[in-house]
């Protein structure tokens, strides 16, 4: 079989690892492929890339996808993610001071209690004539999306009393010592460095927020797909065998050591290592803690493109941008994630296949058996942090249960 | 009227390479209009309001894209929105500044005509830098090249006591007899050498 190419876009984050690792472990090229990495710094250009075809495929925040599809901000362009690279893996730091006043330092808060504490804050700060500043990676994130959530569940509200603002996740630490920032929701291994410099303290995971809230995914120019569809089916492929590699507590180590190379992600591999091995330290000097979910890169078919899932990322664009809810927009957002690409990439592989394309989300709270085309799937747990539910089949019931 | 908006065109350039953002200002500076060159990253968009740009020109490789674009976006709600040159009728000239690494972005409403003309000046002149940084990146490479030849020549004329004409012939002997190039044996010999303790 001749070795075909493949060139992947990726931001230096803890999750591009699925990638990576299928080309440093073999597992592409025992599918035929060789993948060239274009590592950036921006999204902006590693979805340029994309678009013109410098890439075939990238890590990308799934909003983005999403956002470009419907073109928000920009020319539309269709976009397809046949497969989610993860699950959360982001964290929300705060500034020292104020995670000494919202939690308790070096464990990871309730949230709903440490809402309530920052409200208080967030109060104290408008009375005397100030807005808290707290970074996302980017507009069209779920970073934005589940920092915005959590908020205003706990009765604060993004736009008025906080200011929300665009910081790139390498720039994160620096922009919190600065004063820019009084808080940021960021992606591995940059909450850890706030850490790790003592300018903050990671207050809560996203995966508090929502349990299994989808984070990045593969994007490609839904016409590339088309063009590439075999070696894309490749890819998922060897992608799902370097997740089996990566979620092994024997590979941890050897995982951390490949991706803190300069041209992957980069940085100092102690702190990749308490990423992916779901042990994070949550403040300057402290012990590690375990939180099982806090990357989810595998188990319950986490890679599966649930299409609820972009309808979710949907329904808060429409929030959040104060669009105006249109069938047409939901049905080409939701058609973004293509789990048909994904089932026939896996289909006689016995790797596990779910029976339907999407779920009510946040309606698993205790373990759970579901129909499967292929293999045997249990969910656990996958509740948002406030106990609602999101039937993608009713959008703007939803959003008239918010705010 | 038309000339009187040339005249006030307001272009800034966000390029944190001190060099390629002065080799890309002396390029447009037949365009009319006023040039901002913008390199820190420090206060970037208080800067960016005050000049109230009607292009944007920021290579790709920069870090604050992402924050220009937020920027760009909230600013559409001002009176001076601030949109992406992706104009799809000039998909071509899109196409060519990304792959030369440069992204534009130009306030709504300006005239195709008038961005089309900075874009191929901008785009010829990040091809031009990178043309001699890869000048530059081949000659230092020779240098090198030259300094191992050197090396290796030295190493075989104490060793044998050979002159020089007859330690490089040596090498070019060996090297038309394996098929390789004279550096990639002078390299094996100062390996050699450096492995077996010599200095």
């Amino acid at each position: 079989m001749p070795t075909r190419d493949l060139v992947i876009g990726f931001l230096p984050l803890v999750d591009a690892c699925l990638p990576i690792l299928a080309q440093e472990h073999g597992f592409a090229e025992d599918e035929g492929l060789n993948l060239t990495f274009l590592r950036d710094v921006s999204w902006a250009t590693v979805l340029d890339r994309l678009l013109y075809g410098h890439s075939d495929a990238a890590h990308m925040l799934a909003p983005l996808a999403i956002a470009t599809t419907l073109g928000v901000g920009r020319p539309a362009r269709a976009m397809a993610a046949p497969f989610v690279l993860g699950l959360n893996g982001n964290g929300i730091t705060l500034r020292k001071d104020l995670a000494a006043r919202v939690c308790e330092p070096g464990t990871f808060g309730d949230p709903q209690a440490v809402g309530k504490a920052m409200q208080v804050e967030v109060q104290a700060a408008l009375a005397a004539g100030k807005r808290l500043r707290l970074g996302v990676v980017h507009r069209y994130s779920s970073h934005n999306y589940k920092l915005r959530y959590w908020l205003a569940a706990c009765g604060i509200r993004p736009d008025e009393e906080v200011e929300i603002v665009t910081v790139a996740p390498p720039f994160v630490a620096d922009a919190m010592a600065g004063g820019e920032i009084d808080g940021a929701c960021v992606g591995e291994p940059w909450n850890s460095l706030c850490v790790e410099r003592d300018v903050g303290t990671i207050v809560l995971a996203t995966a508090q927020v929502w349990r299994r809230g989808v984070e990045k995914v593969l994007a490609m120019r839904a016409d590339r797909l088309d063009e590439r569809r075999e070696e894309t089916e490749a890819l998922i492929r060897a992608m799902r065998r370097a997740g089996r590699h990566f979620v092994d507590p024997a590979n941890w180590e050897s995982n951390a050591a490949i991706l803190a190379r300069p041209h992957y992600v980069g940085g100092d591999e102690r702190l990749i290592l308490r990423a992916i091995s779901d042990r994070p330290v949550l403040a300057h000097g402290g012990q590690p803690v375990s939180f099982p979910d806090f990357m989810f890169q595998h188990s319950e078919a986490a890679n599966f493109p649930w299409v609820s899932q972009a309808a979710w990322l949907y329904s808060q664009m429409v929030r959040w941008d104060q669009l105006d809810y249109a069938e047409e927009a939901s049905r080409q957002a939701a058609g973004v994630f293509r789990p048909d690409v994904y089932r026939t990439a896996l289909k006689s592989t016995g790797d596990d296949l779910p029976g339907a394309n999407s779920k009510v989300e946040g309606s698993v709270s205790q373990l759970m058996q579901v129909g499967a085309q292929q293999g045997s799937i249990t969910l656990s747990e996958n509740r948002f942090f406030d106990g609602r539910t999101f039937d993608p089949v009713d959008i703007p019931g939803y959003l008239a249960t918010l705010d | 009227m038309v000339r009187c908006n040339m005249r006030c065109m307001n272009i800034a350039i966000i390029d944190e390479n001190r060099a390629r953002a002065s080799i890309i200002e002396e390029g447009l500076a037949g365009i009319e209009g006023d040039i901002h060159v913008i390199t820190g990253r420090e206060g970037l968009l208080a800067k960016i309001e005050q000049i109230a740009p009607d292009i944007v020109l920021i290579d790709l490789g920069n870090p604050s894209r992402d924050v220009l674009e937020e920027y760009f976006a909230v600013s559409r709600a001002l009176a001076r929105p601030i949109a992406m040159f992706v104009d799809e009728s000039d998909d071509d000239a899109i196409a060519a500044s990304i792959d030369a690494g440069v992204s534009a972005y130009v306030v709504d409403g300006l005239a195709a005509g008038r961005i089309r003309p900075l874009l191929d000046l901008a785009v010829k002149r990040f091809n031009a830098f990178a043309r001699l940084q890869a000048d530059l990146a081949e000659a230092k490479g020779k240098l090198a090249e030259r300094e191992t030849i050197d090396r290796a020549k030295r190493i075989l004329m104490d060793s044998k006591r050979i002159t020089e004409p007859e330690a490089y012939a040596e090498l070019r002997r060996k090297a038309m007899s394996s098929s390789r190039r004279i550096i990639d044996i002078a390299e094996a010999v100062v390996t050699a050498h450096d492995l077996l303790g010599g200095s």
